[in-house]
């Protein structure tokens, strides 16, 4: 279908889809089994700009107004291939959208034009006792002269240790709740500053998730983004921005396991025939590539809506995406294994692998549940100001 | 420095097919590519500049292609891959020319340009014959160094080479200016960057016909060829080597009558 992309998002789509092909998906299977970085795909990504689209052109990006739909289109291009892989561009954004949402234009100099030269970021905001219920945050960080002294840890970090830009949220003033968390840069050589072991995961294999170690981390005063208490906020608004890049992962994977379920069907021949003759088998197809193509079809449509309305919150809508569409990958991927049937559970075969990465689109970024509490209230705040 | 690279747009099929009537190549019907040869010599050459730029040299990487209008396409997908400008060679006086031809009239062209050193694929993948690189450069009077596996240094006066031939290596050191043409062990392509794919839009590619090179038109196309094709068909495969079964006595005998017979012994 068309979504009309604009000539520089079909260029942003292409060259995604050529680093997709060429450079993730033959390679998708060993970084999936050893659980090593991608660091050579990363560099092609990087060197084919695609860490510029997110931002703006005065800071040495290509965003041209449009950085959550470019984000969104590249994503799904990459996750078509390896959702694992792709994550390593699409934490990035995630670990982006506080400097972008909240940080002064010195601030945006300084780190933006690394970012879109390919310098990787990460976004530090789960703990151990901090997951759903993000105003739990524990880390602390406390001033001293001009430094902000840091200390706690951070769970579960995509991009941890291999990411050289950490946006970290931080108690800064216990006494005053979610309004006490202030969000504040850390770069990857600040003394104090250290790694936990690598997780070993069910699935986005290739992507790197850490620990994050902070023992009387000290960085500059001026590291904060925004106002100090503006932390939480901060987390909130990169959430709405950020949630369609999850929904954009799922519905590359969706469309990815597709892709290799019809190839399969067509090519699987059973009692004489091709088993895309047999109708179940159809109807099964037919399911899974209408899910995908309404997943698309409304992420695409909260991106541009949030594009279009840079300072509004778009919470509910951006909810939405991120809950369908990851809700329309864990189906489609469940049910690609079961279009290649006994082939399908064996590692031997790709498909299997569509399943495990496609679970966690469901789980991070809040989880599906967190999604349906964000629309329910939504709606109901919306129903209850047009009484 | 001044780079040159010299790409052709070949049909984007294995398959080749030939009119029997003509012997040449059929390329109606058939989506066109850059020849997938150059595009190794195209990644080395803008490898080159970016580590002279990193230097704080200046360099260029200007891409060159003789062919009809429609070649404008694969001249803009070179600069999407990292060329800076490039030149599209169309004259109906081109048409029809052999190596000797095409070689003669891109050369014109490259003494316009005056690079130091210009980088073509080892081969086409259609007419595969390896000639037009050596060609260049001989109508040039530029040094040549065919087969190129790693360029190993670049000096101001000179280039350090390795070569793949048949039975091994050989490393040279070549003087400026060169042609060089480059086998696919060189290096990995990359896919295109989005800046690319800007300039690629954006870029003005200017058509040089027979009278911008100055060449006389007996020197051009059909009329300046003198291959004739009279026969195309594929040369019989290498056969294997021979099996000899038996003891050690025996086979050891064998073998020292047969380097008698050689005459290696």
């Amino acid at each position: 279908m068309d979504y009309f992309l604009t000539e520089e998002q079909q260029m942003m789509r292409d060259v995604a889809r050529e680093i997709a092909e060429k450079r993730i998906r033959p390679v998708a299977a060993h970084y999936d089994e050893t659980g090593e970085f991608p660091w050579p795909v990363v560099e092609a990504m990087a060197e084919a700009d695609l860490f510029r689209v997110f931002i703006p052109e005065e800071y040495d990006g290509m965003d041209n107004g449009t950085p959550i739909m470019n984000m969104c289109v590249v994503t799904e291009e990459l996750s078509k291939a390896c959702g694992g892989i792709a994550l390593a561009f699409a934490a990035t954004g995630l670990g982006t959208m506080p400097i972008l949402v909240a940080g002064s234009d010195e601030q945006k100099k300084q780190y933006l034009p690394r970012i879109a030269s390919g310098t990787l970021a990460a976004f530090g905001l789960t703990e151990p006792n901090a997951g759903s219920d993000a105003a739990g945050v524990a880390t602390r960080a406390v001033l001293d002269g001009d430094e902000w002294v840091i200390n706690g840890t951070k769970q579960w970090i995509t991009n941890g240790g291999e990411a050289e830009i950490y946006t970290i949220f931080c108690v800064t003033d216990p006494t005053k709740g979610p309004r006490g968390v202030s969000t504040i840069v850390v770069e990857k050589d600040a003394p104090g500053f250290t790694f936990g072991k690598k997780e070993d995961k069910l699935g986005i294999r290739a992507s790197a998730t850490r620990e994050l170690i902070f023992q009387d981390c000290r960085v500059p005063k001026a590291n904060v983004l925004g106002r100090a208490g503006t932390g939480f906020i901060n987390a909130m608004r990169t959430f709405d921005l950020s949630r369609p890049g999850v929904a954009a992962q799922a519905v590359g994977i969706a469309q990815g396991a597709l892709d290799l379920s019809l190839k399969y069907s067509r090519e699987r021949v059973q009692f004489g025939q091709p088993i895309s003759g047999f109708q179940g088998m159809r109807w099964m197809l037919a399911d899974m590539a209408m899910k995908v193509e309404a997943a698309r079809a409304l992420v695409y449509a909260v991106a541009r809506w949030t594009d279009s309305r840079p300072k509004e919150r778009v919470t509910a809508h951006s909810a939405m995406a991120k809950c369908f569409a990851s809700d329309v990958a864990m189906e489609v991927t469940t049910q690609a294994v079961q279009v290649f049937g006994g082939y399908g559970y064996m590692k031997e075969y790709p498909i299997e692998k569509y399943m495990r990465d496609a679970k966690i689109t469901q789980i991070y970024e809040g989880t599906n549940q967190i999604q349906r509490d964000e629309i329910g209230r939504g709606v109901l705040v919306a129903s209850a100001a047009n009484d | 420095m001044k780079i040159c690279v010299c790409i052709k747009q070949v049909p984007a099929t294995t398959e080749v097919k030939f009119d029997p009537a003509t012997n040449t190549l059929i390329r109606e019907g058939v989506d066109s590519q850059i020849n997938p040869f150059d595009l190794y010599a195209l990644e080395e050459a803008v490898r080159v500049k970016e580590r002279l730029q990193k230097e704080g040299q200046e360099a260029t990487v200007t891409v060159v292609c003789m062919g009809p209008p429609q070649a404008e396409a694969a001249l803009r997908e070179a600069i999407s891959l990292g060329g800076d400008d490039a030149i599209l060679l169309s004259d109906r006086a081109f048409r029809g020319a052999d190596t000797w031809a095409t070689s003669f009239a891109l050369a014109q062209a490259l003494l316009k340009l005056q690079p130091e050193v210009v980088f073509c694929g080892m081969q086409a993948i259609d007419g595969d014959t390896g000639q037009v690189g050596p060609g260049i450069a001989t109508h040039m009077d530029y040094a040549q160094a065919p087969y190129v596996a790693e360029i190993e240094g670049l000096e101001r006066r000179k280039i350090l080479v390795k070569r793949l031939l048949e039975n091994g290596y050989e490393r040279c050191s070549v003087r400026l200016p060169v042609v060089l043409t480059v086998v696919k062990e060189i290096n990995e392509p990359r896919t295109p960057s989005l800046r690319g794919k800007m300039n690629a839009k954006k870029a003005k590619i200017p058509v040089w016909t027979a009278a911008d090179l100055g060449a006389p038109e007996e020197k051009l196309g059909l009329q300046g060829s003198p291959t004739q094709v009279v026969k195309v068909f594929s040369p019989p495969h290498r056969e294997g080597g021979q099996k000899w079964a038996g003891d050690a006595d025996e086979l050891s005998g064998k073998l020292a009558g047969l380097l008698k017979e050689l005459e290696i012994v």
